[in-house]
């Protein structure tokens, strides 16, 4: 590739051919201001706020879309520039609710920061503004199109990675508007809830549908037994709320602030992920056994379930029917547990702190919910929502002092932590089904062919003579390149893992916006904080879910046997195809 | 009664849109597509679109988004008396946009809607060719020439009038 000579801010560099003016900056440790630009994105050339002067062009450039060439002579901080950018600043802002102090991203919203930086300091332009209430009907995402500043990285996120396209520009000048076709509601749309409009979203025009409030009075009620639980990518994700750095695991702390905010008992996701191993494993060498029904499909992830219900309702016989592990544990929490403790399961809530935007879409599904008619999850908080309970409390989270879990529904194997990550559940599933297959312990626990944060791996694994073809895509683009392989049927896939977002649950929509020095979805992210799971993981004594001794004993005392018919009926479940049907 | 007429699209319109699936860039007849049904039609509904994003596989999304971006498509069907007022320059400098207003403030309706009983839809033009008439407005296919915003309540009972007879 040809190099290419320019120079900015009289700074000499030498660049590849096709580099961006964007990118040469960057290399001189110059970072241009930019609001619709994405790295993981395709361009947008929308909102020109990184706009640059080239010497001899007449107008100006946006530097993210403008190719270097050689030669070139660029000012990035000029004065015109820097009064025609702020001005850029100021008519997004004119259209723009004056509500910082009450919004959901004050302090955390990236045109605050942006104004701030760039010196906007009186608002002198007075136009019409646009108006539009918030869309409330879905129980995972809510949509508000007043604080929209139409950069299209939902829309590009929506469609490029989830391969959804949910979202589009509806209208033209100033009555534009981001919102599913028709202008439907979330829940009437092919939006799958798993959230990522809301992680590129640069303001508030997307948010979780908050909870916090009914678990405040959740808390506040004494007729109520609150019992939280929590996701294995909580622990390691958290810190970064508390100004720690991506990667920290800080699973006794979270069970400490969780107790402090007065959870009468605190119990570990990880417990259900280790009970949907055992159960998937034993569906899985069902499966092999019959050779019917391959791969086996997981479903963990409600997104990916939703999206596999509006995209692919011909893959539904093949997706495990195991509920999620949340799913699972809840179910447990108002059986097992209510009839240990003696207390009446409808005064059991149940909390359950996810990465996820969808477990909320999960928690109300007709098919989570008890004969009586009461939802085994009562309410879904995201990490974000978690972390401003915490905040709000006055919890000084990154001192505390660490606790355990309580007992038995607490305890996890290593297998369980591995979940949160992608390609997580593929390891953990593969430590137990080899364990079955050989009838020996395992000597190398670690299947790192399954490991890394890439969109779509597979591999062939051997184990007692079986060769086993598995396949692990997260990012919806992904499962559909997977599953029109499938589909093809060139090759037997035997287990396939799906999880909806870029990453898996670590990269959740109800993660923590990223810390300074990362950008949203930034895979650099998504592996510090995996790297904090396999960790938990390596230190843990037992790592393969089913030697968990107290699922071991759950078993004796309440579920019989892996696919029993009692544990059929408490801890599986049933898809159905779902309207509006997806353009795959 | 008329919001979405739930019909399958006519056999000629599923083999065109055939055929273009079978051209070079499919996708990109979405337009000329959408063209046919409202030509058939008078208007896009959300079933007719739900069946070309079907027949395409074009999400729904990008759809409305092309058919609400173009003023050319209708949304609404057409109500039984089309009311166009000319804004062409003759017309607008004789007060065509306030004769725009009253309809607006009497029907209720913006530009490209149509009266929920579905008797009156409202439109702009742009130049008749009879300037000397300005400003002129079209109902159906009888002309009104010279009006002002004030005879607008009396123009729409005339037709109400009518209708009941």
């Amino acid at each position: 590739m040809k190099d290419i000579n320019l120079i900015i801010d009289d700074q000499p560099v030498v660049v590849a051919e096709n580099t961006t003016i964007l990118h040469a900056a960057e290399k001189l440790g110059i970072n241009i201001p930019r609001l619709c630009y994405h790295p993981d994105l395709s361009l947008e050339g929308a909102c020109r706020i990184c706009i640059v002067e080239v010497e001899g062009y007449r107008n100006f450039v946006p530097s993210c879309a403008t190719p270097v060439s050689e030669g070139m002579r660029i000012r990035t901080n000029s004065p015109e520039i820097r009064q025609a950018r702020r001005d850029l600043v100021e008519l997004i802002l004119d259209n723009h609710p004056r509500e910082c102090q009450i919004c959901e991203r004050d302090g955390n919203c990236e045109l605050q920061n942006l104004a701030y930086s760039l010196g906007v300091r009186e608002r002198l332009f007075e136009g019409r503004r646009k108006l539009y209430d918030i869309e409330k009907s879905s129980p995972a995402v809510i949509r508000d199109a007043e604080k929209c500043i139409l950069c299209r990285r939902c829309v590009r996120v929506c469609m490029e990675v989830q391969g959804v396209t949910n979202l589009s520009q509806l209208y033209r000048g100033v009555d534009t508007v981001v919102a599913p076709a028709y202008e439907q509601g979330m829940d009437e749309s092919v939006c799958i809830a798993c959230g990522q409009c809301i992680n590129v979203c640069p303001v508030a025009a997307f948010l979780e549908n908050s909870s916090t409030d009914e678990v405040w009075a959740a808390l506040a009620d004494s007729n109520k037994h609150v019992v939280a639980q929590i996701a294995p990518s909580i622990r390691a994700a958290i810190g970064e709320g508390f100004g720690l750095p991506p990667g920290t695991p800080m699973t006794g702390q979270t069970v400490t602030a969780l107790r402090r905010l007065g959870f009468d008992a605190v119990f570990d996701t990880n417990f259900g992920a280790d009970l949907t191993i055992v159960e998937e494993a034993h569906e899985l060498l069902k499966r092999l056994k019959t050779k019917e029904r391959l791969p086996l499909l997981t479903s963990c992830s409600s997104g990916w379930i939703k999206f596999m219900e509006h995209f692919y309702p011909e893959m539904i016989p093949y997706a495990s029917t195991c509920r999620s592990p949340m799913s699972m544990l809840s179910v447990l929490l108002k059986t097992y547990y209510a009839k240990r403790t003696g207390i009446d399961p409808q005064n059991i809530v149940v909390v359950s702190i996810m990465p996820c935007t969808a477990k909320k879409f999960e928690a109300e599904r007709r098919e989570h919910q008890s004969p009586d008619g009461y939802p085994y999850t009562d309410i879904v908080l995201t990490t974000r929502e978690f972390i401003w309970m915490v905040k709000s409390y006055g919890i000084d989270f990154a001192r505390l002092p660490e606790e355990d879990f309580d007992s038995p529904l607490g305890y996890s194997t290593g297998a369980a932590d591995l979940f949160g990550t992608t390609g997580g559940v593929m390891e953990a599933a593969l430590r137990t089904a080899a364990e079955k297959l050989t009838g020996k312990p395992l000597v190398d626990l670690e299947f790192t062919q399954v490991r890394e944060t890439r969109g779509l791996k597979e591999a062939s694994i051997e184990i007692a003579g079986h060769t086993l073809n598995v396949a692990v895509a997260n990012g919806l683009n992904n499962a559909k390149t997977i599953l029109e392989r499938v589909k093809k049927g060139d090759k037997t896939y035997h287990l396939i893992e799906l999880m909806a977002c870029p990453g898996g649950c670590i990269a959740g929509g109800g993660q923590p916006y990223p810390p300074d020095g990362h950008y949203v979805l930034d895979p650099e992210i998504a592996r510090l904080r995996a790297g904090a799971l396999y960790r938990i993981d390596e230190a843990k004594t037992v790592r393969v879910a089913h030697r968990n001794p107290f699922i071991e004993k759950l078993y004796k005392e309440f579920l019989e046997t892996p696919g029993s018919a009692v544990a059929h009926k408490l801890l599986h479940t049933t898809y159905l195809p779902r309207e509006p049907k997806g353009i795959k | 009664m008329h919001a979405d007429t739930a019909s399958r699209l006519d056999a000629d319109i599923l083999e065109f849109m055939d055929a273009c699936l079978q051209k070079e860039h499919p996708k990109s007849y979405l337009i000329a597509v959408l063209h046919k049904i409202q030509q058939r039609y008078g208007y896009l509904c959300q079933s007719h679109m739900d069946q070309v994003a079907q027949h395409m596989q074009i999400p729904t999304a990008i759809i409305s988004g092309v058919s609400t971006f173009y003023h050319f498509f209708r949304l609404q069907p057409r109500g039984k008396y089309s009311i166009s007022i000319c804004l062409g320059t003759a017309c607008f400098v004789k007060g065509a946009d306030k004769v725009l207003d009253a309809f607006r403030t009497e029907l209720g309706i913006e530009l490209g809607e149509t009266t929920p009983d579905g008797l009156f839809s409202l439109e702009s033009s742009r130049c008749l060719g009879v300037c000397a008439l300005a400003p002129v407005v079209t109902i159906n296919d009888k002309v009104y020439s010279k009006v002002n915003a004030k005879q607008v309540p009396e123009l729409i009972n005339t037709v109400k009038t009518e209708e009941r007879v």
